[in-house]
């Protein structure tokens, strides 16, 4: 599928980047986004960051993103190689769109 | 920024107020196919614009050989099958490979081509197949894995390339005399990658409006309204509705990887054919990674269940609901074809967001089927008749 979902680069280290999807911070390979650098958001998909975007747009994805089915979304779609964070996405998604909601 | 959708729905009628005909556009992308239903679009769009979803979903269209070889490699004793989740259920001639994973194989759903390197370089002792799968959003990361592997010398890791690209399938279609579009809604995030430009030649080759759109619905009818004020104004040209991530040149670093580790080839592409040109192959540099070639894999040709219309829905000619098989034979628990096992096929699209209202309108009882009251059998299924014109809840309407 080619849903890629946006993420904010915390710490690049290498070729690879922790990257945090509304709290859940997933290992994601930065070999095809080699200048973005920590707090710029990305697109990821399978598991690399494809490109990068300017948070206005990011945070507009994700409050689309936060009234959809995220859990199965987040799950196929970041693909991720390592992950951190609690495990539902579902409990995630409420979490962020709280903290956004200012 | 984001303008609302009753607006957007009104300046979409408005403009296609002008047209003279009907037209069709193609939604090429499955995600858009998705989205489309999810949020209850082609109920909104004016009548005199049909839209018909194309040959967007890369597990739609795997031809049966690839499903047959995954599953063959799976089989080989010691073999580790990697693959994404969506091809899971996918129907080959002998079953699925999740079916084979019943029987003993060891398959295992990776989200990342990086993870079944991973999976490589820890069981040395295994030989790791990665099923590479998907349009040119995905190809570059099994090109970057391919790259991992061959420097970190994994003798183990190996891949059956089966990834597609999709401008020649486009065009393909449009080279059969039968082909009834008249632009094309264009895939997103292939476009992130491939660059806005990759579109260039379906324009100027065959005058149809292109327009790229993301994935959320205000972007999709900003883009079909592009199309529509374009083909009402006679013309064909190429619009941008998602520059927020595509820019004109795409990716170049994804390009390149690609370039460096695969080569364009002839592929065959489920009920499409061979098309030309049209998917990736390793380059000699590379050729050792390949699994077909490496277990000395024999492709078959396609057989597809009698019946089934997967063919005809991917190119755009039929409906689900035109086909036979669609909601009766061939359900979301039960699929016999592609178009109906991945989330993003057209079928399992329409079966979710909405029932068939030929069989209500020609007064023929439907068939729903339920799944049995413990959950864990997903075989076991109860058939409930459904008279014509009893209600049935319309899901995806526009909120």
């Amino acid at each position: 599928m080619c849903l890629a979902v946006p993420g904010r680069v915390i710490q690049v280290h290498g070729d690879r980047a922790w990257v945090d999807f509304l709290g859940n911070r997933c290992e994601v390979c930065m070999a095809l986004t080699p200048g973005a650098k920590s707090g710029d958001w990305v697109l990821v998909h399978a598991g690399f960051a494809i490109t990068a975007v300017d948070e206005a747009e990011a945070l507009d994805t994700w409050r689309y993103l936060a009234r959809e089915d995220v859990g199965e979304m987040l799950g196929d779609s970041t693909g991720t190689i390592n992950r951190t964070g609690p495990s539902s996405a579902k409990r995630l998604t409420s979490a962020g769109v709280e903290e956004r909601s200012s | 920024m984001t303008r609302d959708l009753p607006s957007l729905v009104a300046e979409l009628h408005a403009v296609a107020g002008a047209l003279r005909r009907r037209v069709q556009i193609m939604e090429v992308c499955g995600t858009h196919t998705v989205s489309v239903f999810r949020h209850g679009l082609r109920a909104l769009l004016p009548g005199c614009l049909r839209l018909i979803s194309g040959p967007g979903c890369p597990v739609c269209v795997t031809a049966q050989r690839h499903i047959d070889a995954a599953i063959d490699l799976s089989r080989i004793p010691g073999v580790i099958l990697c693959t994404y989740g969506d091809m899971v259920r996918v129907p080959g001639k002998t079953g699925s490979l999740e079916q084979s994973r019943a029987a003993g194989a060891d398959v295992r759903v990776v989200g990342s081509a990086l993870a079944a390197v991973k999976i490589a370089a820890a069981n040395p002792e295994r030989q790791v197949v990665f099923v590479a799968v998907g349009f040119e959003t995905t190809a570059p990361a099994t090109a970057v894995a391919i790259q991992h592997a061959d420097r970190a010398g994994l003798a183990n890791f190996s891949a059956l390339i089966a990834h597609k690209l999709v401008t020649p399938a486009m065009a393909a279609l449009l080279d059969d005399p039968g082909a009834a579009i008249d632009g094309f809604l264009c895939p997103g995030h292939v476009s992130v990658i491939i660059g806005a430009e990759a579109f260039r030649s379906i324009v100027e080759g065959y005058r149809r409006p292109c327009v790229i759109a993301g994935f959320e619905p205000t972007s999709i009818l900003e883009a079909l309204t592009a199309i529509v004020r374009q083909i009402s104004g006679g013309r064909a040209g190429l619009e941008n509705a998602y520059t927020a991530a595509v820019g004109a040149d795409g990716n170049v670093v994804a390009r390149r990887r690609l370039d460096e580790v695969f080569e364009v080839s002839d592929e065959p592409w489920r009920e499409l054919g061979v098309i030309p040109r049209s998917g990736l192959r390793l380059r000699p540099e590379y050729a050792g990674f390949d699994a077909v070639a490496r277990f000395h894999v024999t492709l078959g040709e396609d057989v597809d269940h009698p019946g089934c219309r997967c063919g005809a829905v991917i190119q755009g000619r039929l409906d689900p609901d035109q086909c036979p098989l669609f909601g009766t034979v061939c359900t979301p628990l039960k699929p016999l074809g592609p178009c109906m096992v991945s989330s993003e096929g057209t079928c399992s699209a329409w079966f979710k967001y909405r029932r068939s209202r030929g069989a209500a309108e020609a007064g023929g009882a439907i068939r729903v089927e339920a799944v049995a009251g413990n959950g864990a059998d997903h075989r076991g299924s109860t058939h409930v008749a459904v008279a014509a014109g009893a209600p049935t809840a319309k899901k995806g309407s526009a909120t």
